[in-house]
């Protein structure tokens, strides 16, 4: 993308989020309100069927097409965009929204991600016997193809993992609407029953319910609504061969993050992302993703994640805090909702709203997904000024 | 002129030891029998053995398959067509099933022969494969067990060339199953051995042996249905054929594997035989059928092949007798499968090259190798140049493993690799290993396998099996 069609001209100025969990008595709808309810109250909405122009939404599982999101929320004769791209879904629903603001589409627009994996029946995802091939079908299968490779190249193993899950577990009873509160060791983490070798039950994401929001505006007009407007750097999904069938996949990156940080990192002016980013939220759907993502990502070198696991690097009294929230791994992941809900972090961070997991003068914030066996990876960058 | 150009076998390499039937704890090298696993029936130990017997031939000359099985699942759709396509043969090959009786396997073995005597077809390819089940800690559970045989019949260069046979038709209920049923049935086992297995084996022997001019002595070995040690004792003595040239029944090795118990003692003792030596295999079942067999100089020039003794040597006990039971799909489920219509007819008629033939696409722009084939090559993005390209007979390696506990499996976990094959990547399941055995670029082949029973069929697709030391090419 031009490098320069999107920096600063849009603004995030409002963000919700429901309560993320095991949300047994809580519909679609119910979380669909709650955080787009909160989003309304954060940007001044006041009367939505007139202020809000469009709706760009993301959700995984429902098959229910736009109205769903109407009829939750009322809003009738206004363009949805019902987005589904695995668990890049948020982040991508996020790009279009400000894209159709930074093209003059729209002014103001809501950006939507919701999902309810827990009425599926089923604890973690389904066992998949619509076909043959590539059986075992499951995320944690897809995400441990890279360890034993990774692990051999680099000397790491299932103990740097466990440390990423225990930093993550931290994080997350310092966040009120995260699913986890609850502290765990290494030991923990490495006893735990094994779900995909090396990933135990602690380095996998935990499958919640939620939904957050985010509403955005032209950067002209957020000022005119508060002065702490968020404004976006730079937005960009990149697509990625599937690593299953890549005859050059090499099983020490993640091939869709090494496109999108490139072009991000490019719109957002970001030559040294380790020592310009403040705060990052990235995919964490399991121990492994959240240490190539380290390096994928350019905040270290390629295999010396773990060096920097192990010095406490991206811990929250680290030099770059990842995922202060808990991450996937403790927030929660309802698929859809998770790229808004790391966009909800991330402003809170730059506003200096965020509590005892608070970074300190955080201005410049990233966050990431990736999303399938992984093809897709989405980036949003957002600043301060 | 028609005789057995080339055999093959197979057994699966999971075993049962027979104590564990008991509950007893099994001694080394106490009895057992060899069991097809979870992932394995008839259509894929025929797909083993055929593999077997084709090392070294040119597929494309295969003109017909015979099938024979009398537990092959399915009661209309041919196991033969399957079997074909796994095996990547011509689309104008004549396939054609054979059940019904434990003779099906000798009797599709004359059906090829003459067929290729007669000049109908030139090469044919016999399989006989049963996995057959008594029920469990029932009478015939120790006595079954698994396994498949293979020939290749022609009419040029035959290892053994066919003299000739005999048949007896017999009329008595002694072991039967009947449709839907998954366990055989039996009678009083003195009334099938002293009015079925005995009297009919000793009167086809009689009858081969009057019919070709032949006496017992004449053969040097002698491959027969073995009801059990004492009655294959009994038919030889009063047909005269001596103890030492009796074919090792392989009871307490591998079971009585049905249709193909017969054909895979005929496989055994052409492995052990030398050129110029008769050899004699008969079959029991509503009867019996003999046939007879002269090996010649070319048996010495046969490409080296795993047989039933490389395949018996190959084994693995299973571990506990619930591990058997969950093998066989015997354990109950809380969710039965089979209720709803299974992988999508269309979906599955699209991808059958890649899913049953393990046939990929070569790009003829650049070379490189795609499963299943692409419209675009993700190496040149050239458009629509493809060849086909087998890869069921190369061999790969593995770049990367998971174990996943939570794919259905008799004994999690599934062990699940990224292989490399022809510069392709593949991702499929690892049989015959455990976890130990895993690492990165072990070189593996690979194995026509059932994947999942979704719609209440089998549904094959292809895993990859660490490649042995030793193994012939």
């Amino acid at each position: 993308m031009k490098p320069d069609a999107i920096r600063d001209k849009v603004a995030v100025i409002g963000v919700g989020c429901c309560q993320f969990g095991e949300n047994w008595d809580r519909s679609r709808e119910d979380m669909i309100v709650d955080a787009v309810y909160e989003a309304y109250a954060d940007a001044g909405i006041e009367d939505p069927q007139r202020q809000i122009e469009a709706i760009f939404a993301g959700a995984v599982y429902p098959r229910e097409g736009s109205g769903e999101v109407a009829d939750a929320l009322r809003l009738y004769g206004k363009p949805i965009t019902m987005l589904m791209d695995y668990c890049q879904t948020g982040t991508d629903a996020f790009r279009c929204g400000v894209f159709s603001v930074a093209c003059g589409l729209y002014d103001t627009v809501l950006v939507l991600g919701f999902d309810k994996p827990k009425d599926r029946g089923v604890s973690g995802p389904s066992v998949n016997f619509d076909r043959v091939r590539g059986l075992p079908a499951t995320p944690a299968g897809w995400f441990s193809l890279c360890a034993a490779r990774y692990f051999e190249r680099f000397g790491a193993g299932r103990e740097d993992l466990a440390k990423i899950a225990v930093k993550n577990h931290h994080n997350g009873t310092l966040a009120p609407k995260s699913m986890l509160k609850r502290e765990i060791t290494v030991e923990d983490v490495l006893s735990a029953r094994i779900i995909s070798w090396p990933f135990g039950l602690y380095d996998c994401a935990a499958q919640s319910d939620g939904a957050a929001a985010a509403i955005i505006t032209r950067a002209d007009l957020a000022k005119r609504v508060r002065h702490d407007a968020v404004l976006v750097k730079g937005v960009t999904v990149a697509t990625a061969p599937h690593p299953q069938r890549d005859p050059d996949f090499d099983f020490l990156a993640w091939k869709p993050t090494l496109y999108a940080a490139e072009d991000a990192y490019r719109q957002a002016g970001i030559t040294e992302p380790f020592r310009q980013l403040d705060v990052v939220q990235l995919h964490d759907c399991f121990t492994l993703t959240e240490l190539l993502s380290y390096e994928d990502l350019g905040l270290c070198k390629k295999g010396e994640a773990k060096e920097h696991v192990a010095s406490g690097t991206f811990e929250l009294t680290g030099e770059l805090p990842v995922n202060t929230d808990g991450g996937l791994k403790t927030f929660g992941h309802p698929t859809g909702a998770t790229g808004v809900r790391m966009i909800y972090e991330n402003v809170l961070q730059l506003r200096g709203q965020a509590g005892p997991r608070q970074v300190k003068n955080a201005s410049l914030a990233l966050s990431h997904n990736i999303g399938g066996a992984p093809q897709t990876c989405g980036i949003a960058i957002l600043g301060m000024s | 002129m028609s005789g057995i150009v080339a055999f093959g076998a197979y057994v699966p390499r999971t075993r049962l030891p027979l104590a564990m039937i008991q509950g007893r704890r099994p001694k080394e090298d106490g009895p057992e029998k060899a069991v097809a696993y979870y992932d394995e029936d008839a259509v894929t130990m025929a797909v083993a053995a055929a593999l077997d017997c084709l090392r070294g031939c040119d597929r494309s000359r295969v003109d017909a398959v015979y099938f024979a099985s009398t537990s092959y699942e399915l009661r209309e759709k041919q196991g033969a067509a399957v079997v074909a396509k796994a095996l990547d043969l011509r689309r104008d090959v004549l396939t054609s099933d054979h059940a019904g009786s434990l003779r099906a396997g000798t009797l599709a073995l004359e059906a090829a022969l003459h067929a290729v005597k007669a000049g109908a077809v030139r090469t044919a390819l016999v399989l006989a494969s049963d996995c057959r089940m008594g029920a469990p800690r029932g009478a015939l559970e120790a006595k079954l067990g698994d396994g498949a045989a293979a020939f290749l019949v022609g009419d040029a260069n035959p290892i053994a060339v066919f003299e000739g046979s005999a048949a007896r038709a017999d009329e008595l209920q002694d072991q039967w199953r009947i449709d839907g049923e998954r366990f055989t049935h039996t009678w009083e086992d003195r009334f099938v051995v002293q009015e079925g297995v005995e009297p009919n084996l000793v009167a086809v022997l009689r009858a081969l042996f009057e019919k070709l001019g032949r006496k017992p002595g004449d053969y040097a070995r002698a491959a027969l249905y073995a009801h059990d040690a004492r009655s294959q004792a009994t038919v030889a003595k009063q047909a005269g054929i001596a103890r030492e040239r009796l074919q090792d029944p392989l009871i307490g090795r591998l079971g009585n594997t049905g249709c193909a118990y017969a054909p895979m003692l005929l496989v055994a003792a052409l492995e052990q035989a030398r050129p110029g030596e008769r050899v004699l295999c008969a079959s029991y079942g509503d009867g019996a059928h003999a046939l007879s067999f002269e090996t010649t100089a070319a048996l010495e020039k046969l490409e080296p092949r795993l047989g039933v003794a490389g395949h018996l040597a190959r084994r693995r006990s299973l571990g506990s007798y619930d591990a058997y039971l969950r093998s066989r799909h015997l354990d109950p489920q809380e969710w039965e499968g089979g209720a709803d219509l299974g992988l999508s007819a269309t979906v599955r008629f699209r991808e059958r090259d890649a899913d049953i033939g393990f046939v990929g696409a070569r790009c003829s722009a650049c070379g490189q190798i795609h499963l299943p084939r692409p419209r675009v090559c993700i190496r040149c993005r050239a458009k629509d140049r493809w060849e086909p390209a087998r890869l069921s007979d190369k061999r790969g390696r593995v770049l990367s493993y998971t174990f996943d506990y939570f794919f259905p499996a008799a004994e999690p976990p599934t062990i699940v690799v990224m292989t490399e094959v022809e510069g392709c990547r593949v991702q499929v399941q690892l049989a015959n290993a455990t976890p130990d055995a895993v690492r990165l670029d072990l070189p593996v082949e690979y194995v026509f396998r059932k994947i999942h029973d979704a719609g209440g069929k089998a549904n094959y697709f292809w895993k990859a099996s660490p490649l042995e030391q030793g193994a012939p090419a």
